[in-house]
């Protein structure tokens, strides 16, 4: 655990997996230190920003209670996403994986997904798994355009488009799923820490899950 | 209840923002210039949160519905009033209702903050009424015919006299070394600080783009996206530097090589296209630059 400098007021602590991430942001948002203002896991790192240098100077204390291995991260809850696999990109994530097109929905089906951490855009989480599907690489150059509700893989994760924005990420299907609702009490369908599964549905049978 | 007869190049309504979210990917927003934005609420005896205009590069015209306080803060604008009192930068002034106040475009500086005594009126989206330019929360920018209810009268006391305008400061932009700043050598860390930055017209409300030397990196490799702050300076591929303000996203895959000083950052949000910018690390932390 590493910690790199990041004005007067926050910090981001450098660790060496995405899991390790999951964990310490875990654990520091069920500590939650006085004065913390916001906490961002990311891929590698937790960003910690506080509303003072002390407060920021008590997490450094707070930090060394922190052992990693002991800590386990309570289970999120589950979520599951309808989904029509009729991405453009199926045929080719197949053609790569070197599997049929049913085989490769049967292997995004499942999967049990973590959310790691949000970003992009509100609502957009990066969901981790151990399968080459979701290491697959981004494609070469972004869309313009990725409709709202993409469901898609690329560079070690998976995930939703919440809405429709530029995109590089290879699509597997669509949801009608609301990621993101600012007026919910919890707006974000996946949080942080959710298990995500995605579950195969015919293009009549999809509806909007709330 | 005010009336939006011309906005200018953009005219939001901004706040203290949106805290605790940015782990669902919702930025902070707010006034780009919140020590700006706290006085023009000050001098109409708000309570420091209330919403208030942020009006970028003047050139906004209302009226006024019903008698009500009004001051400026931030950019300083001539202000011309129809059918009302003269009132000058940074001085509360009673309007009659009828009246019409136009913010000439800001003799220095580039956001200008206009509060009304109670507010202005919008629905708080996550806890906030600002407009976040870039996930799109919050109300749309302001447009020609809009009207804009005010809240209460907060029964403060109304400030009557004028606050003193400072000139602005032109000393070098204070600098914490940021999380990645090992990623570029000491030479780079010696050129942020010895050479002038220009700021580019393609600035928004995320953040300041620069040009300037090309600072480049010790190592080649990608960055996994990392959380940001607001002053956070990236160093993108083309080396050209990219300041965060309120609205930048919550992560972002290039290095952070420093964070401006929160002191200074107003600084930043004032900065208009073709000034010219410097940097210094401070003090105790050159040993280490």
């Amino acid at each position: 655990m590493r910690l790199l400098p990041c004005g007067p007021t926050a910090v981001v602590i450098e660790v060496d997996s995405t899991d390790d991430a999951v964990r310490l942001g875990a654990w520091l948002r069920e500590r939650r230190p006085d004065g913390l203002v916001d906490l961002v896991p990311a891929a590698r790192t937790v960003l910690a920003q506080f509303e003072s240098p002390a407060a920021l100077a008590r997490l450094e204390r707070e930090l060394q209670h922190y052992e990693p291995g002991t800590t386990t991260v309570a289970t999120g809850r589950l979520v599951e996403i309808e989904t029509v696999y009729n991405g453009d990109d199926l045929d080719e994530v197949a053609h790569a994986l070197d599997v049929s097109v049913s085989e490769l929905i049967e292997i995004h089906t499942g999967l049990t997904f973590i959310a790691a951490f949000s970003g992009f855009v509100p609502g957009f989480a990066y969901l981790t798994a151990d399968h080459p599907l979701v290491r697959l690489p981004r494609r070469a150059s972004p869309r313009p355009r990725v409709p709202q509700g993409s469901v898609a893989v690329a560079g070690g994760f998976a995930g939703v488009y919440p809405t429709a924005s530029p995109g590089g990420w290879n699509l597997l299907g669509h949801t009608n799923a609301v990621m993101w609702d600012s007026g919910r009490p919890r707006p974000a369908l996946i949080e942080p820490g959710d298990r995500v599964r995605f579950v195969a549905v015919q293009p009549a049978a999809q509806q909007a899950t709330p | 209840m005010i009336e939006i007869l011309a906005t200018g190049p953009l005219c939001t309504v901004q706040d203290r923002g949106r805290r605790g979210w940015a782990h669902l990917g919702v930025g902070h927003s707010g006034a780009a210039d919140q020590p700006a934005y706290a006085l023009a609420n000050r001098l109409v005896g708000n309570a420091i949160g209330a919403p208030a205009l942020e009006c970028t590069f003047g050139q906004l015209r209302f009226r006024v519905e019903d008698a009500c306080f009004v001051a400026t803060a931030g950019a300083p604008c001539p202000i011309d009033v129809d059918a009302g009192p003269p009132f000058a930068h940074q001085q509360p002034v009673a309007l009659p209702a009828g009246a019409i106040v136009t913010l000439r475009a800001p003799t220095s500086g580039l956001r200008t903050y206009v509060a009304f005594r109670g507010g202005v009126a919008v629905a708080a989206e996550m806890g906030s009424g600002s407009t976040d330019i870039l996930s799109g929360l919050g109300p749309p920018p302001l447009v020609v015919g809009q009207r804009l209810a005010l809240g209460a009268d907060p029964g403060t006391a109304v400030p009557t006299e004028i606050a003193p305008l400072l000139a602005p400061s032109t000393d070098p932009i204070a600098l914490w070394p940021g999380p990645r700043r090992h990623w570029f050598n000491d030479d780079t860390a010696m050129l942020l600080t010895s050479t002038v930055y220009e700021v580019q017209p393609d600035s928004n409300r995320v953040g300041v783009r620069l040009r300037g030397p090309a600072l480049a990196r010790e190592f080649a490799g990608e960055l996994p996206s990392e959380g940001l702050v607001e002053g956070a300076i990236q160093v993108p591929a083309d080396g050209q530097l990219v300041v965060f303000l309120a609205d930048h996203g919550t992560t972002g895959g290039y290095p952070v090589i420093a964070v401006v000083d929160p002191a200074d950052l107003p600084r930043i949000a004032q900065a208009r296209p073709g000034d010219r910018l410097s940097f210094r690390w401070l003090p105790h932390v050159v040993g280490r630059v």
